[in-house]
């Protein structure tokens, strides 16, 4: 779960991070009352998650109520790189002598946790990390022991930020830690952690990545939740607890598990169909979430067949049939369906459907038999 | 001969009382898995279907001489669960559960590192293992793996290690031991434990591996193949027409490094030597190739 930077430096003003005195307003007679509570310079910033918003004039500096105005007027509702701005975050100017960069996330070779911190920060970050990389300082935490002060300061020293700009990076980076960790987030990135000309060091952005898995620790982030970006047909599958991407095809997609769902998009391009969607159903689904898949999947226009995948492992065969039974008696589904089926209970499911089988609810008995069908049926020819 | 567990593995299931536990342990010791002790703290002096319940790891491992654990406990317990397991000292652990935060998972991943080195870590969010013919721990179904060899499979993504075993049973080759390894971030067993413990399996004689978009798991198990192994090994990498994923901030650029993508993962096992099929399918007819020459 991605999110917004106004949210990201509420999470970190949480655990003590210093942040810039501003706040998200949605409206333009908002955006003006804040940045006048504030006091000039303020900067306007667009919340999207998308990068470039800079460049493309979604982030400008205001030096009166006017100029405050013009900003969130121009700023709200612009298009950046197909993300509408409804969301910005007015806050204090900072000036600034250093640009550094900051983050932790996990080394998933290592199995620890990584800490990056870096002199030469702001938006080039990553052309650093390619041509430079000694530029940038790493540390390896052990999740057990966790950051020691000790260790952080070798590591601040090792980055070689500004001698002034120590003893606050250090203390931003103990409280980075501890929000990285008892926030249960998968990436926090401050760019650019700044040292102002009077010596505090702040930071200026926050991007946060929360752990999906970890919300029964956090119940309070289901406001985050609320506010993700998904497209209309990507939010009617969530609300039913579905993985599922958006596609340009005309095969819709259902299969159990990420490997067998992304395997079988792959298979319906290699046989010369364009899937739709991809959809997995998880493990364990039962009748009622397999109508809910199809009815998600049916709610795209250019669907023009179903392809459902299943090998149950511990999504069982019976289950599966139920609920394809059931989505056909309760939803008008006009696209035909191609349902492959194997693995526990398999022939429990196959006999339940048995009965139903017709030109719109083929059964095919493997993965390829299937894929080939179900693209004839949406109208192309399979190799 | 398989690798890790046999028909002697005695495994106690964490979590054998709840609906899953109970309707897959059972299925297990139908295969012929030595079910030996369910767990749970307020079930303990019952049963399930026979199988006695005990209070915690520890007392069933005091009962049985139990091995093995299998995990079927919900997400937020799982932490719990893992440690008391090892502490009771059982060797190798299957967590099945699936949804468990990854901080979880890298603070148990190096607390085992450093205080159970004995202790192997199958999962969390894995299929569990399955000897063909001998022993059947986790959520696999049985029927569509055939017995006897000559090929391992290790696999990334729990509903195509399914399809790899029923690809091979199809035609009608045989599996030493199937490992799902799980896809989360911080998998307890690796692609390259597996291969290791492949290469070192007098029985096994080819290695099919099951990847998928992500990480660099399938780059290093590569330079493992490479380096280390003298068994053929084939391989199927999931995602070739993925549309690319969110990107996880800059950090998550420079720790890839471009490594992650399909077509990277498959590049980096062909200059192995690995045989790459595009679909389930073809890597089921490159291994039989690989057999057919065996």
């Amino acid at each position: 779960m991605d999110l917004f930077e106004y949210q990201g430096k509420q999470l970190f003003a949480r655990y003590g991070i210093p942040v810039s005195d501003g706040a998200p307003v949605t409206t333009v007679p908002e955006a003006v009352e804040v940045a006048d509570r504030i006091g000039y310079p303020v900067v306007v910033k667009a919340q999207v998650q998308v990068g470039g918003r800079g460049k493309a004039g979604g982030i400008k500096l205001a030096a009166s109520s006017e100029e405050a105005k013009a900003h969130a007027e121009a700023i709200l509702g612009m298009d950046i790189k197909g993300h509408v701005v409804k969301v910005v975050w007015i806050e204090r100017a900072s000036d600034i002598a250093q640009e550094y960069y900051a983050s932790f996330t996990l080394d998933r070779g290592a199995k620890l946790h990584l800490g990056m911190l870096s002199a030469q920060g702001g938006v080039e970050i990553e052309q650093v990390a390619e041509e430079n990389p000694e530029a940038i300082a790493r540390i390896h935490v052990d999740p057990v022991d966790g950051l020691s002060e000790a260790q952080c300061r070798e590591w601040v020293a090792a980055a070689k930020l500004d001698p002034s700009a120590t003893d606050g990076a250090v203390d931003i980076l103990m409280k980075l830690y501890t929000a990285y960790t008892e926030g249960d987030a998968d990436l926090v990135e401050i760019n650019p952690l700044i040292l102002t000309p009077d010596g505090r060091v702040h930071a200026l952005d926050a991007k946060v990545t929360l752990d999906d898995n970890a919300t029964f620790r956090h119940p309070d982030y289901v406001d985050y939740d609320a506010t993700q970006v998904r497209d209309t047909r990507e939010e009617f599958a969530h609300q039913q607890g579905l993985q599922y991407v958006g596609l340009e095809g005309s095969v819709g997609v259902i299969a159990n598990g990420a490997g067998l769902a992304m395997s079988t998009v792959d298979i319906v391009n290699q046989v010369g169909g364009s899937p739709a969607n991809f959809l997995d159903i998880g493990g364990g689904a039962n009748a009622d979430v397999m109508a809910g898949a199809l009815g998600v999947i049916v709610s795209d226009p250019d669907v023009r067949s179903i392809f459902i995948n299943i090998f149950g492992g511990i999504t069982k065969g019976e289950e599966v049939a139920n609920g394809i039974v059931q989505a056909l008696e309760r939803a008008q589904i006009d696209a035909p369906i191609v349902i492959r089926l194997d693995g526990t209970n398999a022939d429990e499911g196959r006999k339940i459907l048995e009965p139903h089988l017709s030109d719109r609810l083929q059964m095919q008995p493997t993965m390829l038999d299937a894929t080939r069908r179900a693209v004839e049926l949406a109208g192309g020819t399979a190799k | 001969m398989s690798i890790f567990v046999d028909e002697t593995t005695k495994v106690v299931y964490q979590g054998l009382t709840g609906s899953q536990g109970r309707f897959y342990g059972l299925l297990n010791r139908d295969y012929g898995t030595q079910v030996v002790a369910g767990t749970s703290p307020k079930k303990a002096g019952t049963d399930v279907d026979g199988i006695p319940v005990y209070a915690n790891v520890g007392d069933a491992v005091a009962a049985t001489g139990a091995t093995a654990s299998c995990i079927f406990i919900p997400a937020p317990g799982v932490k719990d669960a893992v440690i008391e397991a090892a502490e009771a000292g059982i060797t190798f652990i299957v967590c099945i559960t699936e949804g468990v935060p990854a901080h979880d998972e890298a603070w148990f991943f190096n607390r085992l590192r450093r205080e159970f080195p004995g202790t192997r870590l199958l999962g969390p969010n894995c299929p569990g293992i399955i000897s063909p013919g001998r022993a059947n721990i986790g959520i696999t179904a049985g029927h569509i793996a055939k017995a006897g060899g000559p090929v391992g499979i290790v696999s990334r993504s729990g509903t195509l290690t399914y399809q790899a075993l029923y690809e091979l049973q199809q035609k009608d080759i045989g599996v030493t031991t199937c490992v799902g390894i799980g896809g989360d971030p911080v998998p307890g067993t690796s692609f390259i434990d597996c291969l290791r413990a492949f290469e070192a399996d007098p029985e096994t004689k080819a290695v099919m591996m099951i990847g998928e978009i992500g990480g660099s798991a399938e780059e290093e198990a590569a330079d493992f193949v490479k380096s280390s192994m003298s068994k053929p090994v084939t391989s199927y990498i999931a995602g070739v027409t993925a549309p690319p994923g969110k990107k996880m901030g800059h950090a998550g650029a420079i720790v890839s490094g471009g490594k992650g993508t399909a077509a990277a993962k498959m590049d980096a096992l062909r200059d192995a030597g690995v045989e790459v099929g595009l679909n389930p399918t073809e890597a089921g007819e490159l291994m039989a190739q690989v057999v057919a020459k065996l």
